[in-house]
């Protein structure tokens, strides 16, 4: 039974990690209907870019500063140089530009900072510990918290403040929130600035885990079996969705990753994904359209 | 005799739309040559038939029809003397012309009072303001005050209509350019309606643009009407003149009543 438990509450706690990653997509997809393929880059940027800084000799407070700081200049580009050209363009053509920006974001992550492996260090240990007889790892429980504490800020950001409400108003209709004089362009900007920082975020907690290197990218392949099962629509999906995977895999990994002679880990959240498409399309909590007459 | 014309006697600039040419992609044109007027303090209607160009003509007043592939391709919109060609949607609401979509497009996803707060933000009010405001609108229509809370999407027809127009006029409109209120209502709510728009009129000053295919019931509120059909205008005058003439029902038809169409 501890093993069960151990297994479990290890799943969970590397879950919210894919839950954050994907978080950072469902919002860009709310918001502006864009399958953004470079998030994965602009997490990869955004950590690369910090540790760089913090090699270099800048303090943690100032790397953040600047790196923060970066991404908020990035995302008003984008929407200046690419959202905003292709308005009115198919979700295919955008698809495509960020597809082209993925490869500019890594192009010039590599270029001015390396390619070789980062270490990162956060300053937590990664100390067992034991609840009763189950041990949990210390890492992964205040990275949990930190998704967590990150969760709340946006959906006291997305409730409670006036930028909050347009930006659902946005997602929810655009013609609309044009007709009422809703700035837009300046709700991309916002958008894309935050789902940049909720990539930062998860970036530096992966990368602080595995070290920082080109394949923190790819945890784009995690994010997208996730937002398959909990909905590209719903924030409250993506969290779902990251803990019923990482929760899957772990237990998977454990109880029937014997039999097959292990390596599920790769591809047990996409055979879980296939499943969910097949009996919820639109995923555990996404929105279905509340009928517009 | 009618306020318009005392209107025009004095005549300060207000919505002026002048030999306009509208198209949709590259080659469908939907306006041939529009012209119409509006003065302060008017109600005008605007009726004409199925794909007449009533909508796209509020689009082009509103700058919206760039965001339906649509452009002005010839004539000129003047606001308050300033042509709006370069302006964005969020300049010309700013300047007081705001648009309620046909269909109503309320936020379903948000709550009633949140798609009323959407409207309120363009002037940086201060809380109390906005509170101010939000209380003028629920004056207007107190039954969305019961249902603040509630999802939009899940209100009654007419209670979204309500939150489209409330929310309209969180935005404080100088006009107000109204998309086919009516549509897919019971008759008794479209009077509800009509009768607040009305108020509105005579309490604040509010100016109104109304399109409508039935013209029956809009004409008894709008102090002139601009008759559309296929893209041009083909009649106007005041209200009661063109109902009286007859000439709208040759033209199309307006009422359940009517004949078949063409
Ligand atoms: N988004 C669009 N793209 C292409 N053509 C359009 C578009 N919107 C309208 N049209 C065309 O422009 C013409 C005028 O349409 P419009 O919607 O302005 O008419 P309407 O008078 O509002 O009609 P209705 O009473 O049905 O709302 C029609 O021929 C219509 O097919
Ligand atoms: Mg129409």
């Amino acid at each position: 039974m501890s093993l069960f438990l151990e297994t479990l509450i290890g799943g969970v706690l590397a879950g919210t990690l894919y839950a954050l990653v994907a978080i950072g997509f469902v919002l860009i997809y709310k918001a502006s209907g864009v399958f953004n393929y470079a998030q994965g880059s602009i997490l990869l940027f955004g950590a690369l870019a910090f540790v760089s800084l913090k090699d270099a000799g800048v303090p943690v407070a100032g790397a953040l500063a600047i790196t923060v700081g970066l991404l908020i200049v990035t995302a008003i580009a984008i929407e200046r140089l690419l959202l905003r050209p292709l308005t009115n363009r198919s979700p295919l053509t955008l698809f495509m530009a960020t597809l082209g920006l993925s490869y500019v974001a890594e192009g010039v992550a590599q270029g001015f900072m390396g390619s070789q492996v980062r270490a990162l260090d956060l300053g937590i240990e990664d100390l067992p510990m034991f609840l009763g007889d189950i041990m949990i790892s210390q890492f992964d429980l205040i990275a949990a918290g930190v998704a967590a504490l990150l969760v709340i800020a946006l959906s006291l950001l997305f409730n409670r403040t006036r930028i909050g409400i347009q930006l659902r108003g946005v997602a929810n209709d655009t013609l609309a929130a044009l007709s009422l004089g809703i700035d837009i362009n300046r709700i991309w900007q916002i958008v894309w600035a935050v789902a940049g920082l909720v990539g930062l975020v998860s970036g530096l907690l992966w990368g602080a885990r595995q070290g920082v290197q080109f394949s923190l990218s790819l945890v784009v392949l995690k994010a997208l079996p996730v937002l398959i099962i909990g909905g590209f629509t719903s924030i409250a999906g993506a969290i779902v969705g990251g803990v019923v995977v990482g929760a899957g895999e772990s237990l998977a990994e454990t109880y029937i990753g014997p039999f097959l002679g292990g390596g599920i880990t790769p591809w047990f959240a996409y055979a879980l994904a296939l499943v969910f498409l097949f009996i919820r399309p639109a995923g555990l909590l996404g929105e279905r359209q509340i009928e517009r007459v | 005799m009618t306020r318009a014309v005392e209107a025009g006697l004095v005549r300060p600039p207000f919505l002026d739309v002048e030999a306009i040419e509208a198209v949709y992609g590259a080659s469908i044109l939907a306006l041939h040559d529009v012209s119409l007027s509006v003065a302060r303090g008017e109600i005008v209607a605007l009726v004409g038939p199925n794909g007449a160009g009533k909508t796209t003509t509020l689009r082009a007043i509103s700058n919206l029809l760039g965001a339906q592939r649509g452009a002005l391709r010839g004539g000129t919109i003047r606001w308050q003397g300033e042509e709006t060609r370069r302006l964005d949607p969020s300049d010309l609401v700013a300047r007081g012309i705001v648009q309620v979509l046909e269909g109503r497009h309320v936020f379903g996803q948000l709550t009633v009072e949140e798609n009323l707060l959407t409207g309120g933000y363009l002037r940086r009010p201060s809380r109390r303001q906005l509170a101010a405001d939000l209380d003028r609108v629920y004056g207007w229509f107190p039954r969305l005050k019961e249902r603040r809370s509630a999802r939009a999407g899940l209100t009654s027809g007419g209670e979204q209509q309500m939150v489209a127009i409330g929310r309209a006029l969180m935005t404080r409109p100088t006009l107000l350019l109204l998309d086919e209120p009516s549509m897919g209502l019971a008759p008794i709510i479209v009077a509800e309606i009509f009768a607040i728009i009305a108020r509105l009129n005579r309490e604040e000053g509010l100016s109104v643009l109304i399109a409508e295919q039935s013209a029956n019931l809009v004409l008894d509120h709008a102090d002139r009407a601009i008759v559309l059909e296929s893209g041009r205008v083909v009649a106007s005058g005041p209200s009661a003149e063109l109902a009286a003439s007859g000439r709208l029902a040759a033209l199309y038809l307006g009422g359940a009543d009517a004949p078949t169409r063409h």
